[in-house]
């Protein structure tokens, strides 16, 4: 097999505060392939953001990787200063937010953001980077582009400035979209439009995708392997039709367990008791111990890591799991 | 048809909002006064103990009518008959951290129903009253003298359930209470509210943008488009047999866990705007079955269509066959 788009492993990220070192991400591997979508879910707090933000480079100082690699085809970028990570942005790693409103400049019209974007990546003249960026609002489907070219934000729907942030990440043609909840904002229905376009642009472009979301539906109808993840570590990575199936991790299935069917009416959704911990007192051992129904003395005391810590394996970590028991 | 009486009517409701250009402008650029119907002719009823939910996309109005029904708007045509002491309805918003006053002690907050409400209480009798409450939505007496910020959103809206409470409510109207939770926690929180309503025979109406979310809570379902109600139905049925072409294509667009649909074609176009929305049935523009009368006339809720739960000139042609 080829070289993996992305690859991690044992990254860790930290916090310095007052009282003492928050670890936000800890000893994460996982590696996306190209054309592949890896859905990175779990709840608010759980680390899936900071891993997208510390692949970018975008961590918010006192925040630093404090170990582990992070590998873009092959090279090492986690260590490259700020100037050398400019570089590395937009061209070779492309990112889409959550609100397209905060990733668009409203003073300028949105011709001009894409026109700047491509030649600030390219040395294309100003003519031949307009007629790209007609062509890149075209594929993301936008209508009567030439129209809308010279409009300004405001004066498109949510979902169209979703997809011009999406052609603004296409524009330097990245090996790597990472794309940080990008359809929260927007309704079901557009929401449905903006997957479908990401999984064709995947496909078409073998562009690798991190699609961070916490939304389980869209990581099973759009995701070729998810990566679940709880109190800034990972607690189950695989394919996803066998993750959404067969969860393994006792979090995972309490996880699908608490949203409500579509299809079959219950009483009572599944819960999972207590709530996440904060970063400053996660417990000893495997941080879901203290909420889950199989804990054993060795989940208390050990922490369990996804087989052999493997950034393209597959498996739960999860002592139940890996020994088949926790004693 | 005799049955228990509803305790909440709403017959005819419409809101419209005014978004003209300032005066200057439209004396200086001839701009005409505009207005957005937010809701546009919305009739309902639900029956004690029940829930109703509305769902829709945004901008759909369902907003405006939990405002409307608890007196934050004023309607501008129709009528709300609300069956019920009026003291007793309360409302739970969607956001937990705008919703709880920062600079008060969560005790206080819980309290303010009773002390307004119910101004003679003793000030011991209020505490215990506290204190009890907190134990129902599964807080601690102890976090009576905690502020907000100390817990989690899902914490917080637990806090604002207490609080709805405190008022002997018997209509509540809970505006996306967990839209703004993640589903671990959404699952807690909607468990609770399903408990409180069975003991204490709560009827709520739900707002909500999450079928599934109401698929769960909801005794009857109205989706909404652009202001209007175009199909109500029990939850069952409307899962089983949506008849609004638009309630289908929510449906095959909305992600499946239990049958991930991995080629699913994502509905066309987008929800147009409510300042200008299109002539007649107001998703003509975007429906596979629309024809000829769909973009001249607006279709009612009949009788005789599937017994007044949809609005559709496709599903009225198909009734009169």
């Amino acid at each position: 097999m080829s070289d993996p788009v992305l690859e991690v492993r044992n990254l860790r990220v930290e916090f310095p505060t007052r009282h003492g070192i928050l670890t936000a991400v800890d000893d994460i591997s996982l590696s996306i392939g190209r054309g592949e979508i890896l859905g990175v879910v779990g709840e608010s707090g759980a680390g899936k953001s900071m891993t997208g933000m510390a692949i970018l480079g975008l961590l918010e100082p006192p925040g630093r990787i404090a170990g582990g690699e992070i590998r873009l085809s092959g090279d090492r970028i986690d260590s490259l200063d700020e100037r050398q990570m400019q570089a590395i942005r937009g061209r070779r790693i492309g990112a889409i937010f959550q609100d397209p409103l905060t990733s668009l400049n409203p003073l300028f019209r949105v011709g001009d953001q894409l026109v700047e974007t491509i030649r600030l990546h390219s040395d294309l003249s100003r003519g031949a980077a307009r007629a790209r960026a007609i062509a890149l609002m075209k594929e993301v489907g936008i209508p009567a582009v030439e129209e809308r070219i010279d409009n300004y934000p405001h004066q498109f729907s949510g979902g169209m400035r979703q997809r011009i942030v999406i052609a603004l990440a296409l524009s330097a043609e990245p090996e790597l979209i990472i794309a940080d909840e990008p359809t929260t904002a927007l309704d079901v229905s557009i929401q449905a439009q903006i997957t479908a376009l990401l999984k064709r642009l995947c496909r078409d472009r073998g562009t690798a995708v991190m699609l961070v979301t916490h939304d389980m539906g869209v990581i099973a109808e759009t995701a070729d392997r998810v990566a679940v993840m709880y109190a800034g570590r990972l607690a189950e990575l695989g394919p996803v039709d066998e993750v959404v199936r067969r969860p393994q991790h006792p979090y995972t299935s309490g996880l699908m367990g608490s949203i409500p069917s579509l299809r079959r009416e219950v009483d009572e959704l599944q819960m999972i008791p207590g709530a996440m911990p904060r970063l400053g007192a996660i417990p000893t051992g495997c941080a879901f111990n203290p909420r889950c129904a199989h804990a054993g003395p060795k989940c208390r005391r050990e922490v369990p890591r996804v087989a052999g810590n493997d950034p393209s394996g597959n498996g739960a970590a999860c002592w139940l799991a890996l020994e088949g028991e926790t004693a | 048809m005799t049955g228990p009486r509803p305790i909440l009517e709403v017959d005819a409701l419409e809101r419209r909002f005014d978004v003209s250009a300032p005066w200057l402008n439209r004396l200086l650029e001839g701009k005409p006064r505009r207005s957005l119907r937010a809701v546009d002719g919305v009739d309902f009823d639900i029956l004690p103990g029940q829930t109703l939910a509305l769902v829709g996309e945004s901008g759909c109005g369902k907003s405006t009518i939990a405002k409307l029904v608890t007196g934050l708007h004023a309607p501008s045509g129709g009528a709300i008959r609300f069956n019920g002491d009026p003291a007793r309805m309360q409302m739970i918003f969607q956001d937990p951290f705008a919703s709880l006053n920062p600079r008060w002690r969560v005790g206080r907050i819980v309290a303010e129903p009773l002390r307004t409400l119910f101004p003679e209480t003793p000030d011991t009798q209020v505490q215990a009253r506290v204190d009890e409450l907190l134990r129902t939505v599964g807080l601690a007496p102890a976090d009576a003298s905690k502020f907000p910020h100390e817990f989690s959103g899902g914490q917080r809206q637990r806090i604002s359930i207490a609080r709805a409470l405190a008022g002997e409510p018997e209509f509540l109207v809970c505006d996306e209470p967990t839209s703004a939770l993640d589903v671990s926690v959404q699952a807690q929180v909607l468990n609770l509210m399903k408990r409180l309503q069975k003991e204490m025979g709560l009827t709520y109406l739900f707002i909500s943008h999450d079928l599934s979310v109401v698929r769960h809570m909801a005794d009857v379902i109205a989706v909404m488009y652009l202001g209007r109600i175009v199909e109500i139905q029990p939850a069952a049925d409307l899962f089983a047999k949506p008849l609004h072409p638009y309630t289908r294509m929510l449906l095959d667009t909305i992600p499946d866990l239990e049958a991930p649909r991995r080629d699913r074609a994502p509905m066309g176009g987008e929800v147009p705007s409510p300042v200008s929305p299109p002539s007649g049935c107001s998703f003509h523009p975007r429906c596979p079955l629309a024809f000829g009368r769909c973009q001249a006339e607006r279709p009612q809720r009949l009788p005789h269509v599937h017994d007044r739960r949809v609005a559709c000139f496709a599903a009225e042609a198909a009734a009169d066959v």
